[in-house]
């Protein structure tokens, strides 16, 4: 029996707000300890939380992304339970009334489409954080930094609509490079902005009825998801077949094991005790602000995948690519029409572009080689000047250098030959020196020529325009194929 | 000016004309405190050198601060609003020795318009109670008589401004605790519309029911301290957008043609004999001159109290979550090193609240938990919202609803304190206006033949203070009790 594992995802993103949610306090990350408080985030006797405007403004960008109906009055509550890093005693989060449910995010994993469904999005404050160690008195004590409590975030809550650790990875990551287009959320998720926790369980293929799920919770980059998801999918899996049952739980992600290991079991679970916040009053949105905020989104990647594959005609998968970031999409964009070669651009730009900013852990924004510059080294190779391999080392040069193409081209003496006087004698001393492939060639295995191109431009050191060597080939072996 | 004269209003006048120095004013009252407060106990700090301080300040401005409505006017603040760096403890053990780093709102305002502030007022833990006998700094005596309750949870704000310690204080009202302790000590105590004054500041016990609202000897009084504390807070989401009203229209107030409703199947049983007359002989005043009583229906009354016992106590669990010894405030001891956060929480909180704050802690969580919520807090505040709309459907036809503040006079300390339900029982007539958000307002109806001081209680629409105390300053102005003074000299 095959067993599949049904995920869901609980995605935290801390909102790029320059102050908390409730007070005017910053939100820049790695101040001292304890410098970005009042009385509002400290939980101080008799302090009130006043709602951040920008905060529900760039909520809202994200549900709207995120494909949500945008809810026109949405309610806080007070999710209660003790911690000394939470200082009210409560958390205050949205809970049966969210600002938005019912979205969906379509894309390709592994070649396939996936489908998921968003439950709901909402607000909440981020608590404090507490220190364990680096300070005199660690070991014995604990110490408290309350500059992220009122941190401001939204959580977004999908459908158990996921049937792999691939596609769950995938998710994240299109939700981060979504909400980084949108302004939402920085993306950085080893300072905690971005966190996401899992909840999975396995059943029979196909099954109708969900397993018994576990919650795993500290997952904080795309590769830890799909390792902690891949552990948990072998361990329910384990226990099952061994005739055993799983028990509803929440799993700790541990980097360092790379396991999951278990935190509390349903009996301990909380009982939050929510009810509505009664110092702030019902969260309004009209109709107009969100018609406003819709207006002010920037293209994002699934519509502009589209329309690079409808404007330019090149292929889903490069397109997916490209539209992953703003930068790379308007890069290829101008290459693409300074060219008026897209595919070629775009060839260009998945291969020896990619392949440089990768090695080279260069923005494709901070590239010394800019996209008219491209579309110059795109048409000398599409023109023949210089051969494709030559092509590659001249874009070298000049992500190097900041030189132009022509220039790379000339100083370095990379034009190909294309002169037929200049190639004549390579064509006949390849021709007469291999005259087995010239028979075998002539006896219908047409495919040899390539072999034969090959040896003209062994014998010009490269430099030879392959297809004039092809077509003075054809002429004296009499093809005309 | 005798002490027993002493108004805000006269006070502020007095000082504007240079008829008096802030210094003045302050120390007399400093005086009076240190002469009778030994034996009322109506303050848990006296702020001496502070207060004098601030009046030399305010003197040394009086040309030009003569316009601020309260230019050298000693205020006593009840001691669960914060004062930046003055002890702020609402009366629990767990803040003993805690100085706030801010001023709530009202204080700023208070200082805005040129008022002193004197001291901080007792209470009962955390405005849990009618009594002030749930203060952890000892119960407050009654200037009336000093054997029984001044009433509360703001019985020292009451206490203080009957014996004439101070001519106004601020106090806290989330079931009357403002009104009940003004009846029982014979002063004014008005709880604005919720949204009306800023809570920031106010340690909260129960925020969708707490107001902060003024204590004082006369209407006219407490028109004015209404008008500086009144009117919308950036800090508080929960502050209306109204305007303070211009109270100085309103007075001398008249009530020809007034409709004034009476709940007359709510004072059918359980009302104390004197009481009910006293509240009749007010109402006979009123329609003398010139205002129409009428009878009006809340049938929804009787479930107020057992609403208010779950939503009040529902909000307070989760409110006295932060005093957990984890920040500021109390801490337990631990003296088993193996003993881990949670043994500190339970430890500190054991010791640091008083049994009834305890006891409202338990019956909110338990009222919330998985399970029962529905049931109990969900349900509540369906009730909630139906008192609601009897009072909505009741201000169709009438201006103010009255009844008495309180079903009997101040009870004897201890009388009440092991029987909480009998307690709660009293606060049949001033929890619904919170449990509607609806202003009252308490006006001294006369003494009982005991010499004990009585409520009479009026309703108004929402943001409609002005009505409540138009009435009150007839009331006031021709009631043959208006001389009466408590027994206390210095």
């Amino acid at each position: 029996m095959e067993l599949e594992p049904v995920i869901g995802l609980e995605i935290h993103a801390q909102l790029l707000t320059s102050t908390k949610i409730f007070c005017g306090c910053s939100t820049t990350f790695g101040a001292p300890p304890n410098t970005h408080v009042c009385p509002v985030c400290l939980g101080l006797p008799g302090a009130l939380p006043v709602l951040n405007r920008r905060v529900v403004e760039l909520a809202v960008r994200a549900s709207l992304a995120l494909g949500c109906d945008v809810q026109p009055v949405s309610l806080f509550a007070r999710k209660n339970y003790f911690y000394p890093d939470l200082p009210k005693g409560y958390q205050i989060s949205q809970y049966d009334q969210p600002l938005a449910t019912d979205g969906r995010l379509q894309y390709e994993s592994e070649g396939r489409q996936v489908d998921v469904r968003i439950i709901r999005v909402h607000l909440e404050e981020d608590a404090g954080k507490s220190l364990h160690e680096g300070f005199a008195g660690s070991g014995r004590a604990t110490h408290l930094d309350f500059n992220r409590s009122g941190v401001p975030l939204i959580e977004i809550v999908t459908h158990p609509d996921l049937r792999s650790s691939a596609a769950a990875a995938d998710f994240f990551s299109r939700l981060r490079t979504m909400f980084r287009a949108l302004g939402v959320n920085d993306g950085n998720m080893e300072e905690g902005s971005l966190r996401c926790d899992a909840n999975v369980s396995v059943r029979p293929a196909g099954a109708e009825r969900l397993g018994v799920k576990v919650e795993v919770k500290n997952i904080n980059s795309f590769r830890y998801l799909q390792h902690a998801l891949d552990y948990e999918y072998e361990r329910q899996t384990g226990v099952l077949r061994a005739g055993g049952a799983i028990t509803q739980e929440t799993r700790l992600w541990d980097v360092a094991g790379g396991r999951t290991l278990p935190m509390r079991s349903k009996e301990e679970a909380h009982d939050y005790r929510y009810f509505p916040e009664p110092d702030l009053p019902p969260l309004e949105v009209s109709a107009e602000w969100v018609a406003a905020i819709a207006e002010s989104l920037p293209e994002l990647p699934e519509a502009r995948k589209q329309r690079l594959v409808s404007e330019f005609g090149i292929a889903e998968r490069d397109a997916a690519w490209l539209a992953q970031s703003a930068d790379a999409t308007s890069y290829f964009e101008a290459a693409a029409r300074a060219a008026g070669n897209a595919k070629a651009a775009c060839n260009w730009i998945m291969g020896p572009v990619g392949r440089y900013l990768n090695e080279h852990g260069v923005e494709i924004g901070d590239l010394r080689v800019g996209p008219e510059r491209l579309a110059e080294l795109v048409a000398l190779v599409e023109e023949g000047t210089i051969s494709t391999s030559a092509g590659r080392s001249v874009f070298e040069r000049m992500a190097q250098s900041g030189a132009s193409a022509r220039s790379v081209v000339e100083s370095e003496g990379l034009a190909q030959i294309d002169d037929t006087d200049l190639l004549g004698a390579a064509v006949r001393e390849v021709v007469d020196g291999n005259p087995d492939a010239v028979a075998s060639y002539r006896g219908g295995k047409t495919g040899t020529l390539g072999f034969l191109v090959g040896q003209v431009m062994r014998r010009t050191g490269g430099k030879a325009n392959p297809r004039t060597a092809r077509a003075m080939l054809l002429d004296i072996l009499g093809g005309g194929h | 000016m005798a002490p027993g004269a002493w108004t805000a209003t006269g006070i502020r006048a007095a000082v504007a004309a240079g008829d008096l120095s802030a210094r003045e004013v302050c120390a007399r009252c400093l005086d009076r405190i240190a002469a009778v407060d030994g034996r009322l106990h109506a303050f848990t700090t006296v702020l001496e050198d502070a207060a004098l301080a601030r009046a030399e300040e305010v003197d040394a401005h009086r040309g030009a601060w003569r316009d601020r409505p309260l230019l050298g006017v000693p205020v006593a603040v009840k001691d669960i609003i914060c004062t930046r760096g003055a002890p702020t403890t609402a009366g629990s053990r767990i803040l003993a020795g805690y100085r706030p780093p801010y001023d709530a709102t009202v204080v700023t305002r208070l200082l805005d318009a040129g008022a002193v502030i004197v001291g901080k007022t007792n209470c009962d833990e955390f405005a849990m109670g009618s009594s002030t006998e749930h203060s952890a700094y000892g119960p407050t005596r009654n200037p009336w008589a000093p054997d029984r309750i001044p009433g509360g949870s703001s019985g020292g704000a009451a206490a203080a401004v009957a014996a004439a310690l101070a001519p106004v204080s601020i106090a806290t009202d989330t079931g009357g605790s403002i009104r009940q302790p003004a009846a029982f000590c014979g002063v004014v105590g008005l709880k604005p519309t919720y949204g009306r004054v800023s809570r920031y500041g106010l340690l909260a016990f129960a925020s969708s029911l707490d107001q902060i609202g003024p204590l004082t000897r006369t209407v006219e009084d407490a028109a004015a301290v209404l008008q500086v504390l009144a009117g919308p807070d950036p800090r508080d989401a929960t502050t209306a957008e109204e305007p303070a009203p211009a109270m100085a229209d309103l007075l001398p107030g008249n009530v020809g043609g007034t409709r004034i409703g009476v709940p007359r199947a709510a004072l059918a049983a359980g009302v104390d004999a004197e009481v009910l007359d006293a509240f009749n002989a007010a109402l006979a005043l009123l329609a003398e001159r010139g205002a129409e009583v009428c009878d009006v229906d809340l049938p929804h009354m009787q479930y107020a109290v057992p609403v208010y016992y779950l939503v009040a106590p529902a909000e307070a669990s989760s409110n006295l979550a932060r005093y957990d010894g984890v920040r500021y405030g109390h801490r337990a001891a631990l003296h088993d090193a193996a003993a881990g956060v949670p043994e500190m929480y339970a430890r500190t909180r054991s010791e640091g609240f008083g049994a009834e704050v305890k006891r409202r802690i338990m019956l909110g969580t338990y009222a919330l938990s998985a399970g029962y919520y529905d049931a109990y807090y969900v349900h509540a505040q369906r009730v909630r919202s139906l008192i609601r709309s009897d009072y909505d459907a009741a201000f169709a036809g009438v201006d103010a609803i009255a009844m008495p503040t309180t079903p009997t006079p101040a009870f004897r300390i201890g009388e009440r304190i092991d029987d909480p339900l009998a307690m709660y029982l009293g606060d049949v007539f001033t929890v619904s206006s919170n449990l509607t958000g609806l202003p009252a307002i308490s006006l001294p109806a006369g003494l009982t033949r005991a010499r004990l001081p009585l409520g009479f209680q009026l309703i108004g629409r929402p943001f409609d203070e002005a009505t409540l105390l138009r009435i009150g300053d007839v009331l006031e102005r021709d009631a043959p009790w208006r001389d009466e003074r408590p027994p206390v000299s210095a």
